[in-house]
């Protein structure tokens, strides 16, 4: 930014960098602008030619086909856009479950490839350098085709005890079902954590308080499980049935069912994440200084209270960021499950596609949803990262 | 002064810790009893498991799917008569490797062993398939070799030779392997016939070479004071980041067509590429903005002071110190790269594991997919390993973390 400000020998214009700025500016506004409406022109006259012009009224017309596995109620008389809600839905109920999966496991990962244990902190680097080295892709391929889709057929079931059915046609898990006395059961049990959360608050203010911490956590579930049991004996009836999973006529009853694509593309994204996670927690918990390990040893913690009170709390914060960052990777990677067969929003879209012929329509929606996604997640991020940075000079 | 040193010598030394077997076992495996049952616990973990692959490997897997069609899996349906293409280029490759290797990686450790014995056992292994000449393949460690001993021969002319060898391989990949004309000397072949790992590592290649530039001029946009340029590179990293790179995969092959004006068609090969550098452009360009953030003011201060013009400034101060910081970075993210290739496979392209799908697809191969993945898995590995451990040699070789 050289200015010359004494009048005589100013910088002509064509030298001057603010000018030039400016101008490049406007030639790359112009070009881009140009560029896009040349696109934007073809797209449309295009499609008008086809028959098709750009409209979403197609989504109010009946889907006319079947998905796999619904959340929501679907039928093939329901609308295009009630389709793409269940696939939404469904890449919502893979993304958040596998989150939680992903980062115990990668927690676990984690922690072991710094054990002290020579045999444990090699099985988690052999873990995590196998994973992060292979497509995702074929990781998945090969867990649908290999593993899930191999399983005993039904009739043949392979079972733990009498509480879960593994078979090609899914997996079958015995569950619990509310009995008559649920509708006041199920007070007893807010009563329980009501109980529970007022101790727990209790306990941590008598604790702040006096320096020393009472396990108020442990008192909590002491309370709840309490509370909840007296409850349950107190019922006339029990509140629970056990729904047990039994083979009735040709496929398996009862119980909660897990299809062989959800548990693909579930599994396959939690083992691969984690990975991924357990890197990014290796990474946080090193860039502990060693000096605060020495200090905790020296006050005589033992290792896991150095990990919980002393490491984890610092390591959080250089954690949060890029375990974010693996949280939105595996929700844009959900959309893989159109190898697997698992019907999420970009699968469903596939199928619209080839229903309607409205691709242009369709992409523009999936694109905007997985965009939303990432927006909300920056927001907050940058929200996070404002709240827990450490305040310098 | 004799005194003196008598007695000296009359002092123990130190106890040094003596490294048995026992000690170590002790130390690290079995220092208190949760460590015992833990290792117990992972030891027989790791036995039963590795017996299992071994007697899968030797025992019940049947090879044939693997073995006899060696040649899909590498190139496709690349015609065989022009294979000494390919092989021209692998030894281009190997004599650039043995450069690089003697001018960059000064020491060999063990997992350079390892890598160097995983190729060998490969060599092998297609030498008793009787799938490629031995001298052929014996001529790729040949040109290493050479390379090798070049580098250490003339170390002043060798480096320069690299990087110029670097700057013309990309090129003329493409030029070889696509050829020109019908019936000259090398003839051209569509990219419909392009497959397998072949086109697995072009796709990574090209959207490496292209990507970097893109990426750092949009990081530099984005870093920019002037406002236009600025908010168009956030939008374009934030949109490109926010989105599946299967979407604009099938962005590329859907929705392109209607954007050309009618009857201008571009090849399927080229859709997937674009989509893939401009899905990888945008992720460059946050890593590289990482490294411009890391270079303190004073640097460009000190240019701006030696009077050196914003374009100097940027090529001789900044990029230099900055892409030297976020060297890991970049190499994880070539890695993900050649990873993500495989999406293609859902686009209709017939990469490696598009190929793989093809080959299961074959009634004669009913079932055998076990054996297909695991080999498509295990060459995806050894390309992305050798990409990490060939980025931690270069980071110590640069002096990453230590200027």
């Amino acid at each position: 930014m050289a200015t010359n400000t004494s009048g005589q020998s100013a910088v002509p214009i064509w030298r001057d960098e603010r000018y030039l700025e400016i101008i490049a500016q406007a030639v790359v506004v112009l070009g881009i602008v140009a560029l896009f409406w040349w696109l934007i022109h073809n797209l449309l006259t295009g499609l008008e030619s086809l028959g098709t012009p750009l409209s979403f009224r197609f989504l109010g017309q009946t889907s006319q086909f079947d998905i796999g596995e619904t959340s929501l109620e679907y039928s093939r008389n329901s609308s295009y856009s009630r389709a793409l809600l269940v696939g939404l839905v469904n890449t919502l109920r893979v993304s958040l479950v596998g989150i939680v999966f992903a980062t115990f496991l990668g927690l676990i990962v984690g922690v072991a490839r710094l054990s002290s244990n020579w045999l444990v902190s090699r099985l988690a680097a052999v873990y995590v350098e196998l994973l992060r080295n292979i497509p995702l892709l074929v990781f998945l391929i090969f867990l649908s085709t290999t593993v899930f889709h191999k399983l005993p057929k039904v009739q043949e079931a392979a079972h733990l005890g009498n509480w879960a059915f593994l078979t090609n046609r899914g997996i079958y898990i015995a569950w619990f079902d509310p009995a008559a006395s649920y509708t006041v059961y199920r007070w007893v049990l807010m009563v329980a954590a009501l109980a529970a959360v007022v101790v727990a608050a209790l306990l941590i203010r008598k604790g702040k308080r006096t320096g020393r911490m009472p396990l108020y956590w442990l008192w909590a579930f002491v309370i709840f499980v309490v509370v909840t049991g007296l409850g349950w004996f107190l019922m006339p009836t029990p509140p629970l049935t056990s729904n047990i999973p039994s083979l009735q006529g040709r496929n398996f009853r009862g119980g909660i069912s897990l299809t062989p694509e959800f548990m693909a593309i579930f599994s396959g994204l939690v083992i691969y994440t984690a990975a991924f996670i357990a890197e990014v927690v290796r990474a946080g918990i090193q860039a502990v200084s060693k000096g605060q390990r020495e200090a905790a040893s020296a006050l005589g913690l033992s290792g896991f209270m150095t990990l919980r009170l002393i490491i984890f709390p610092q390591a959080l914060r250089v954690i949060i960021p890029p375990l974010t960052s693996q949280y939105l990777n595996l929700t844009k990677n959900s959309s893989l499950a159109v190898a697997v067969g698992y019907p999420d929003l970009f699968s469903v879209g596939g199928t619209i596609v080839n229903q309607s012929g409205r691709a242009v329509e369709v992409i523009l929606i999936t694109m905007a949803v997985y965009l939303s996604f990432s927006l909300l997640t920056s927001l907050f991020m940058n929200w996070y990262n404002r709240r827990t940075q450490l305040v310098e000079r | 002064m004799t005194t003196q040193l008598s007695s000296v010598s009359e002092v123990l030394p130190p106890p040094t810790e003596r490294y048995t077997i026992l000690g170590w076992l002790h130390k690290n495996l079995f220092s208190s009893w949760f460590n015992s049952i833990l290792s117990i616990v992972a030891g027989s973990f790791v036995i039963v498991v590795l017996v299992g692959i071994i007697k899968w490997i030797f025992v019940s897997a049947q090879w044939a799917v693997v073995n006899d069609n060696i040649a899909l899996y590498m190139k496709g349906q690349y015609p065989g008569a022009q294979d000494w293409r390919l092989w021209v280029l692998i030894y281009l490759a190997a004599l650039l490797v043995g450069l690089m290797w003697s001018n960059y990686f000064h020491r060999v450790d063990v997992i350079a062993w390892v890598l160097v014995s995983i190729f060998l056992v490969l060599t092998i292994w297609l030498l008793l398939l009787g799938k490629a000449a031995w001298w052929k393949l014996l001529l790729v460690d040949g040109f290493s070799i050479v390379g090798y001993s070049l580098g250490q021969r003339f170390p002043n002319v060798s480096k320069r030779l690299t990087i110029l060898l670097l700057l013309l391989y990309m090129p003329l990949v493409l030029l070889i392997i696509r050829g020109f004309g019908t019936n000259g000397f090398i003839p051209q072949i569509g990219t419909n016939l392009w497959g397998g790992l072949l086109l697995s590592l072009l796709l990574a290649i090209i959207g490496i070479v292209f990507s970097f530039p893109i990426g750092v001029l949009l990081a530099l946009g984005r870093q920019s004071q002037m406002p236009a340029l600025k908010t168009l590179s956030i939008i374009y990293i934030e949109v490109i980041r926010g989105v599946p790179l299967i979407t604009l995969l099938f962005m590329g092959q859907l929705m392109l067509p209607f954007f050309l004006p009618a009857g201008m068609t571009i090849d399927r090969v080229i859709r997937a590429v674009v989509a893939i550098i401009m899905f990888a452009a945008a992720y460059m360009a946050e890593n590289v903005r990482g490294g411009l953030q890391s270079i303190p003011t004073g640097q460009y201060e000190a240019a701006d002071a030696i009077g050196l013009s914003g374009y100097q400034k940027m090529l001789n101060i900044i990029l230099p110190q900055a892409l030297r910081t976020v060297i890991p970075v970049l190499v994880g993210q070539f890695i993900g790269l050649f990873k993500d290739t495989s999406l293609v496979a859902l686009v209709g392209l017939l990469d490696l594991l598009g190929i793989a799908r093809g080959i299961l697809a074959n009634p004669s191969y009913i079932g055998r997919q076990l054996e297909v993945f695991v080999f498509i898995a295990l060459i995806y590995w050894i390309f992305s390993y050798a990409m990490s451990y060939a980025a931690r040699r270069l980071e110590v070789s640069l002096g990453v973390g230590e200027r």
